[in-house]
């Protein structure tokens, strides 16, 4: 029995090396249409499930002979299964990978370049640069999201407050903010709502407006303690201090986009993830859009996926071929259609424009002129649960924001320190 | 203690008593002992792989900072001697152990309400008792979804009715202090449906003759419930808080789902079990192991110490 056991593992090892070896020779030739393999697409977003079908469909007109087997897991689970996956090198071949935990993947060499055959000049450069490591690019850009205020007419004009303009300034805003707030106390209505679970919807927007930054390009020292990123922050306080947004309590006892689409607050700064709820909401006639009030400069944080091809990929040029498919414009149309995602793919967005009475523009435009890569490092998670730990006593004022950016900075980075060990 | 040894004493001896001779019962002896493994083994080894095995996995990895993937890295007993200075690690020893007191404060009016529930002649006794345990059989994720929305600060019926009556009701899951409170009622609210159950099941373990002697020489209700009904439901009273202790220390679910990961007392009212996720989380596994092996410890203390003292108070008939 032992002896049946050791021969199968003889063999098994023999055959995996042919694999490999024949692999090598494959991957040069991605352009070879009829190979055949069989190779694993994993991604976690169900309502995809459309556009993702179709994209397998003509990716196969065009290479019949690769059956790609699709595998959806909720992202809760994603990436705790992803790291399993990792650890026995049985990652999937092609995945999809967001900015948080990229470095992690590409750091510990469990992914492959993208091939020549992709142009980074297709997609915003920020994302190009979230999808990079040490100056090579392993992820394909997928779709993107950027931040911009969503506001309620109809509350505006019941105050009787003037919409916002392009290139209004944090001042404006919070003028805005506060003379509704005083209006409509009565009915329980507040000028803006700040979604503070997580900077990007407010407060890594707001650094970067003030000239700062949430970690260095290099990913190595936390930008928290500048004078900067102390007025993005502080400018977040201000307006929970005179009641011009709901504190923390009422933000985590009742999300930003309920307080929103509820007619209870009369802005909102969100991601283009919101359109799908608000374009169905009973609001959605009063809806318009604003870009990003500025500061020093115009900011916002732009964040997308990726698709990525593990490098323990037993297909390797199958894998990358999918890949390369994804990474074409016809893939960005069909997303688009869906009404899926905004895709990445420059020139390809206009049907995402088309799907909401509102101004979505504003989104592209932030993105070609104003966007700035998501902060991230090799275990974001660390230096994440620490802005979530110690920002609040900030945000409430029950300690002085500079004390606290000091105080997160430091933590910040021993994390990163300990990370680049 | 006492009284069970002499049940084991009791009981073994008769059974030495017929014993055939000697070889002949040594064999039977082993075949039984084969079977009973026989018997065992599929339980056992479950329990083995998805328990023991796992636990001795946690031990190891205590000793070891633990890399995203799996390679891990032996650094003695650094994990604990960073947890004993560690200031969250004691807050949320500190808040297990409260949210675990108020528990324990649900089992006095489990036992009044049992009593309640018992009397004869109760008229839609089963409805009342479905009623009770009906949230224990809940799941916990749609239980805190409703009391959400109960304790919401701004939109909440609770603060609701306290505005009638002139008070000015706080965001009850996301300030400090008081958070914990209202989880653990929610908690007392869960754990008294299983508490009931248990402890009805004592009360009709009672001799109803006890009863009818104290009512013939004059005694109250309440003074058969403190004279008869608690001392002879002590054995329930005693499992039931030996369960509730261990129930206690784990608390995770209820904290995640009423709380959540972002709210701003989270960091101050989280318990143990949500502090080993915490580090999970970011990727701290070593760390994560070592606060399991606390658990387990803390959770070993506390019922040795329960089955110390059970003598003390507890009546077995």
């Amino acid at each position: 029995m032992r002896r049946t056991a050791l021969l199968a593992g003889v063999a098994a090892t023999a055959l995996l090396l042919t694999a490999c070896s024949s692999n090598d020779g494959g991957s040069t030739s991605t352009a070879d249409k009829d190979m055949t393999a069989e190779i694993s697409y994993a991604y976690w977003d169900a309502t995809q499930e459309k556009a993702i079908d179709q994209i397998i469909e003509e990716f196969n007109e065009e290479y019949p002979n690769i059956t790609v087997k699709t595998d959806v897991t909720p992202y809760s689970e994603f990436f705790g299964k992803l790291q399993t996956q990792a650890s026995s090198d049985t990652l999937p071949d092609v995945f999809w990978m967001n900015g948080p935990n990229f470095q992690l993947y590409a750091s510990n060499d469990k992914l492959e370049p993208v091939t020549d055959a992709v142009d980074p000049a297709n997609y915003p450069q920020a994302l190009n640069d979230l999808y990079s490591f040490d100056g090579t690019q392993y992820g394909v850009p997928k779709d993107y999201d950027t931040v911009a205020v969503f506001y309620n007419k109809a509350l505006f004009d019941q105050a009787g407050v003037e919409y916002p303009t392009e290139g209004w300034t944090w001042d404006e805003f919070h003028e805005k903010a506060k003379a509704i707030s005083d209006a409509l106390k009565a009915d329980g209505v507040y000028g803006t709502v700040n979604g503070l679970a997580g900077g990007q919807e407010m407060y890594y927007n707001t650094i970067l407006q003030a000239g700062g930054e949430v970690i260095s390009a290099d990913s190595t020292t936390s930008g928290y303690d500048s004078p900067e990123a102390i007025a993005g922050l502080q400018f977040v306080a201000d307006l929970i201090a005179d009641g011009s947004a709901p504190t923390l309590q009422q933000l985590s006892d009742t999300p930003q986009n309920v307080w929103f689409v509820n007619g209870k607050s009369a802005m909102f700064w969100s991601g283009t993830w919101s359109n799908a709820e608000l374009r169905e909401s009973a609001i959605v006639d009063d809806i318009e859009v604003a870009p990003l009030p500025k500061d020093e400069r115009e900011a916002t944080v732009i964040h997308g996926l990726a698709n990525v091809v593990a490098k323990s990929s037993k297909n390797k040029a199958a894998a990358q071929a999918f890949q390369n498919f994804l990474a074409s414009d016809r893939a960005a149309v069909i997303q688009a259609e869906a009404g899926a995602a905004l895709p990445a793919f420059n020139g390809t967005q206009e049907a995402f424009v088309a799907s909401a009475p509102y101004n979505l523009q504003v989104f592209l435009d932030e993105a070609e002129n104003s966007s700035f890569p998501y902060p991230v490092s090799k275990n974001t998670a660390a230096w994440n649960q620490l802005e979530n730990e110690l920002l609040p006593a900030a945000f409430s004022g029950e300690r002085p924001v500079a004390e606290v950016a000091k105080e997160l900075a430091e933590k910040m980075n021993e994390a990163l320190a300990e990370e680049n060990e | 203690m006492t009284s069970s040894a002499v049940h084991e004493v009791g009981v073994a001896a008769p059974a030495a008593a017929p014993a055939p001779p000697a070889g002949r019962s040594k064999r039977r002896g082993r075949s039984d002992l084969g079977w009973a493994l026989v018997f065992v083994l599929p339980l056992f080894a479950g329990v083995a792989l998805f328990y023991l095995w796992p636990i001795v996995r946690n031990f190891w990895f205590s000793f070891t900072e633990w890399g995203p993937f799996g390679d891990s890295e032996w650094v003695g007993f650094d994990n604990y001697a960073e947890l004993i200075t560690d200031a969250t690690m004691g807050r949320a020893i500190l808040n297990t152990l409260g949210y675990t007191a108020i528990l324990l404060c649900g089992i006095p009016l489990a036992v009044y309400f049992a009593s309640l529930l018992n009397r004869p002649g109760l008229r839609f006794a089963s409805v009342f008792r479905a009623a009770f345990f009906l949230p224990y059989v809940a799941m916990p994720a749609a239980i805190s979804m409703v009391w959400r929305i109960i304790y919401n600060g701004d939109f909440g019926i609770l603060n609701y009715m306290l505005s009638l009556i002139g008070i000015d009701g706080p965001s009850w899951l996301s300030t400090e202090g008081v958070a914990l409170v209202a989880v653990a009622l929610v908690g007392v609210w869960i754990s008294l449906g299983f508490n009931l159950i248990i402890l009805s099941a004592g009360m009709k373990g009672i001799p109803v003759e006890l009863y009818e002697a104290a009512s013939l020489d004059g005694a109250t209700r309440w003074k058969q419930f403190t004279t008869i009904t608690v001392p002879l439901l002590t054995p329930s009273i005693f499992f039931v808080s030996v369960m509730t202790v261990i129930s206690g220390f784990q608390l995770f679910d209820l904290l995640y789902a009423l709380m959540g990961t972002t709210n701003p007392a989270i960091d101050k009212t989280q318990s143990v079990v949500y502090y080993f996720f915490t580090n999970i989380k970011t990727g701290d596994n070593g760390y994560a192991a070592a606060i399991g092996v606390v658990i387990l410890l803390l959770v070993g203390i506390f019922t040795v110490l329960q089955f110390r003292l059970q003598k003390k108070w507890v009546t077995y008939v």
